[in-house]
């Protein structure tokens, strides 16, 4: 299996890898001095450079993503079961749940700085609940409520209570769609915390480390503190895919990338 | 040996219909007059088709014995009881034209879906699963999910779904509609075989004539919007066999409920 994962990554690896070499290539040649953008060996020596710095903000932004991401998940997934089981929740809930969405998150940080402390974590970790609720909750609902009429008959045939019906329809029925959700709420978290932490929270944190560094022209350093968040969305993205196929087994389209 | 015409001696009532209508959203501008008058007993351990064309209401007079719906006027009594505490004693099996297999569900935990809402323990479930796949022979499946299985397969897991709990009555609706032909009448002769075997009460709802012939002791004609009963056939065909298909008999009895349909049709 692992060979089979890794012959399925070989053409990502050479586009991956071809781009990287074609960018250190065509800027020694277009551009030696430049440093808007670096080439990849500079952000790498930059990365080696400040790697205790990098890695403590890592640490840290990651922390808010995950934790923020776990919140709205569950915030989500609640959410939609009391949506998809009570009229009541859906006549409430979902108008309140859109309304939400409707505000441009991101723009609510400074404001949140002020509400939780300037340096505290919690306003970063508010917006990344915010950003995440939304998708899970939209492709949850979705999943729980488009169940095949026949299902439905069918457990009625057998007297099934609601609770059986959503136990045992209407959560399996989601799941693929929750993943879906999963995936892209953890990138937007990873977005979602960074461009957060630009307005404040914790200090040591990505977002203030590329804020700090683009002020003071050190445009290199910014770019290794960028692939540290790249790699922490791919990493986020990846363990969503393989939590996907640990409880999805039945599908055979599932891959952790695909 | 004729014992496929005479239901067994007990012959007591698995369903009776007694001046039943159904009438979908009474009293708004797109009601439906779905079923009208009908009265209709059948004897327990019989084989009985309802056949007639699209919106004739064959499925909600299915439904009805399901207590799947319920009638807008008239009685459905079922094992001697309402057609809802039938439902709820979990008196009978159901299999419709979709298998409504759960794809997140292996052909086994599939047929022991029902044995879970009963509450029976894992041992049982999995012995009587074990069982059910024997019955209609796919016991190397069980541990497939059901993409991977053809359509015909797929229904046959669902009706040992329908039977796994061994109620006496099996509800079945159009379930050989999506198949082709071929695995149509191989579906057909297992269906008997299961019926000769377990002598449940089947009710079949068909569109096909020749189908409603080859497994029914008996074929109830119905006529569309709103349903009534046309006709009420008894088939006389003995035990089926692979010859059944090319007797005289047979297409006797095809054109007997070909002539009710027709003459349905005609006149209204």
């Amino acid at each position: 299996m692992i060979k089979r994962a890794l012959a399925g990554a070989f053409p990502a690896l050479v586009i991956g890898v071809g781009g990287l070499v074609l960018w250190e290539l065509s800027l020694l040649v277009i551009n030696p001095d430049g440093f808007l953008l670096p080439r990849p060996t500079e952000i790498f020596e930059a990365f080696t450079e400040h790697f205790d710095a990098i890695w403590s903000a890592t640490i840290n932004t990651g922390y808010i993503v995950v934790t923020g991401l776990i919140v709205g998940v569950i915030l989500g997934v609640v959410w939609s079961l009391l949506v998809s089981r009570f009229r009541i929740a859906d006549e409430t809930l979902t108008p309140l749940a859109i309304a939400l969405n409707a505000i441009p998150i991101i723009a609510l940080a400074p404001i949140f700085n002020a509400w939780y402390g300037l340096l505290s974590p919690t306003s970063n970790q508010a917006i990344v609940v915010l950003l995440v609720f939304f998708p899970v909750f939209i492709n949850t609902t979705k999943g729980l409520t488009s169940v095949g009429a026949t299902k439905i008959e069918l457990m009625d045939s057998y007297a099934a209570s609601k609770w059986e019906i959503t136990r045992m329809i209407r959560i399996p029925n989601a799941m693929p769609l929750f993943f879906t959700a999963l995936k892209i709420a953890s990138s937007l978290a990873v977005i979602g915390a960074i461009v957060a932490e630009y307005f404040g929270g914790s200090q040591d944190t990505l977002g203030q480390f590329i804020v700090q560094n683009a002020a003071s022209g050190r445009y290199t350093n910014a770019w290794a503190a960028v692939v540290a968040a790249s790699a922490m969305g791919i990493t986020l993205y990846l363990v969503s895919g393989g939590f996907e196929r640990v409880a999805t087994p039945w599908r055979p389209d599932v891959d952790v990338v695909g | 040996m004729n014992d496929h015409d005479t239901p067994p001696s007990k012959a007591a009532a698995a369903v009776e219909i007694d001046s039943v209508s159904k009438v979908f959203n009474l009293g708004k501008p797109n009601e439906v007059h779905a079923l009208d008058g009908i009265d209709l007993t059948i004897d327990d351990g019989t084989f009985v088709s309802l056949i007639g064309p699209s919106g004739c209401g064959k499925s909600t007079l299915l439904r009805l014995m399901g207590a799947l719906t319920h009638p807008t006027e008239g009685s459905v009594v079922v094992n001697g009881k309402s057609a809802d505490q039938a439902r709820l004693d979990r008196d009978y099996g159901m299999a419709f034209q979709t298998s409504g297999l759960f794809e997140w569900r292996t052909v086994t935990q599939n047929i022991e879906l029902p044995l879970q809402l009963m509450g029976w323990d894992k041992a049982q479930r999995k012995e009587r699963a074990l069982e059910m796949l024997d019955l209609v022979k796919l016991a190397e499946f069980g541990d497939h999910y059901p993409r991977e299985l053809s359509g015909g397969m797929q229904q046959r897991v669902a009706i040992a779904r329908a039977l796994s709990f061994r109620p006496q009555l099996l509800l079945m609706d159009e379930p050989f509609g999506a198949l082709d032909e071929m695995t149509r009448e191989h579906m057909q002769t297992e269906v008997l075989e299961i019926w000769e075997k377990t002598r449940k009460t089947i009710v079949f709802v068909t569109h096909s004539i020749p189908e409603a012939v080859f497994l029914s002791n008996r074929v109830v004609v119905m006529s569309p919007r709103p349903g009534r009963i046309a006709a009420d056939i008894s088939v006389p065909l003995g035990r089926r066999n692979f010859d059944t298909r090319e007797s005289q008999g047979f297409f006797d009895s095809i054109t007997e409920v070909r002539e009710a349909l027709r003459f349905e049709g005609s006149t209204r």
